[in-house]
């Protein structure tokens, strides 16, 4: 006797999306399951980003579909998807802080704004987050602008993580950081994550990221998925598109695009 | 035939950009229909838009009133009308200038502060970082604006009228050396209350195109810096544009009897 197959966390199939003529994702199939940590990996402009969004609703897909728990997402309307973002939390790029607030505002905004908490309560949970990712109660009263891109990158993850949620999707997270510092932003990933009991979702280009904070990795290369696998068989993966991009090639079967201006 | 077919193209073009903008402001505005209701950031444009934009409309106003007094002298003295002055400037600024010189003012000041705050949002995934923390851009961003326009640029343009027919009066009694008693006199004799409520409905329309203008061109920038700079452009050049044409034809559905 068997069974069922567990329902994926986040289960993507056919992805379509394009802007204009472009075609960026061209029929993604991705799926895994709740606890588990999966790493996008691809160059730039492959797509990650637009992956990432469609999943989360921010853009909308010409054709195929996302399940969240065997759920379809893909056309929810909108206090619907506001009650679905409510189980998600996301590190932007750029972090993504609102400037006018200071950080504790920043990292108390969803539970402020968007799940009506009072102030009071949302203040000391935002400082309790802000300690869980190494930064002090003084900090709280800052303005974005006063932090350096590692702390401003950590206040982003103090958001992310401020209303415990489900899943969590990192989108670059350590671009732009020195090695050390994008180590402890790694370091800080992974412990949120364990403590969490969250399922993650993280797009990078950078593979030492990635080894470190991936159960699973997928390479994207123009707009489709070409390998999918365990971290820990991704040196092995006799696939050459992969081969290129971990090894840091310029020669291999991707070729960049570099327009004469 | 290709001659006909680029305006044909042009015509759609400006179909397609109405509708979208009036699909943004139903949608903007549909968020008012229900709760969460953020009652600070309402209260903080109100601020932003009526309160810090006094020293400018003030100023502008006060010399409006001010040259309209010297012109209205140098015309009616040709003809020995010059007691009409008063009448003129306090008709002249209540219906028409109060309201689109402070609409103008506010479309340079607000108009483009709101397209740039709201467009640097956009391209900084601020926009998108709030709809993962389950706010809706539209309800936080846009309604606020649209109320704080809507509401405070009528009481702008009360302190503009008042601030307007002073300067008329300056100008008139230590200039023309006009009997202050008289001049007062002769302000309030042919002014009607339709005169004060129809700047003030202009006054409301204005308001609502400025923060619209600068919301919807904010909201859509694209491409960094750049389309922040174009998206800033654009707010001020179509909100000025709309004031100017919309004060026709509110003026022309209010009097034209």
């Amino acid at each position: 006797m068997t069974g069922a197959a567990p329902i994926p966390k986040i289960a993507v199939r056919g992805l379509e999306k394009s802007f204009g003529r472009h075609r960026v994702l061209d029929g993604i199939d991705l799926g895994f399951h709740a606890g588990e940590s999966l790493v996008v990996i691809g160059g730039s402009g492959t797509g990650k980003s637009v992956l990432v969004k469609c999943i989360l609703g921010l853009l909308h897909p010409e054709a195929g579909s996302v399940r969240i728990d065997g759920v379809e997402t893909v056309r929810l309307r909108h206090s619907a998807r506001e009650r679905l973002l409510q189980r998600f939390g996301v590190l932007f790029q750029g972090s993504a802080l609102f400037d006018s607030l200071p950080v504790w505002e920043n990292v108390a905004f969803g539970l402020t704004q968007g799940r009506g908490m009072r102030r009071h309560a949302a203040r000391d949970i935002a400082l309790a987050k802000l300690a869980a990712v190494g930064l002090g109660r003084e900090v709280g009263e800052l303005r974005p602008a006063e932090l350096s891109g590692g702390m401003q990158k950590r206040v982003a993850l103090a958001r992310a993580i401020a209303a415990d949620p489900e899943i969590v999707v990192f989108d670059e997270p350590t671009t732009g950081l020195d090695p050390i510092m994008a180590d402890v932003i790694n370091d800080l990933i992974l412990k949120c994550v364990r403590e969490l009991g969250a399922t993650a979702v993280s797009i990078t280009h950078d593979m030492v990221s990635a080894r470190k904070i991936a159960d699973h990795i997928a390479m994207l290369h123009k707009g489709r998925i070409v390998w999918h696998g365990p971290a820990a068989e991704i040196d092995r993966s006799g696939n050459p598109y992969v081969d290129q991009f971990i090894n840091g090639r310029a020669e291999g079967p991707i070729e960049m695009e570099v327009h004469a201006q | 035939m290709k001659f006909l077919a680029a305006i044909g193209a042009a015509f759609l073009g400006f179909l397609a950009a109405t509708g979208r903008l009036v699909i943004f402001a139903v949608a903007a505005l549909a968020t008012a229909l229900s709760p969460p209701f953020y009652v600070r950031a309402i209260l903080r444009q109100m601020l932003e838009i009526g309160y810090f934009s006094l020293p400018v409309v003030g100023l502008t106003a006060l010399f409006t009133g001010m040259v309209l007094a010297l012109q209205s002298y140098t015309g009616f003295s040709r003809f020995a009308a010059e007691g009409a002055i008063a009448t003129v400037v306090v008709l002249s600024v209540t219906r028409e200038l109060g309201p689109v010189i402070a609409g103008l003012m506010v479309a340079g000041r607000v108009g483009a502060a709101m397209a740039a705050e709201i467009g640097t949002m956009r391209v900084t995934d601020q926009i998108d970082a709030l709809t993962t923390l389950s706010v809706n851009p539209l309800r936080y961003l846009v309604l606020p604006r649209l109320i704080g326009g809507l509401v405070t640029l009528p009481m702008l343009v009360v302190v503009a009228d008042i601030i307007g027919v002073f300067g008329g009066y300056l100008v008139a009694i230590y200039k023309f050396g006009f009997n202050p008693s008289a001049y007062l006199a002769r302000t309030q004799q042919y002014l009607e209350a339709s005169d004060v409520v129809s700047g003030l409905i202009k006054a409301a329309v204005f308001g609502f195109v400025v923060a619209l203008m600068g919301c919807y061109h904010g909201y859509h920038s694209r491409g960094g810096a750049q389309g922040v700079g174009q998206a800033t452009t654009y707010a001020v050049v179509s909100a000025s544009i709309l004031i100017l044409v919309l004060d026709y034809g509110i003026t022309q559905a209010l009097f034209s009897r």
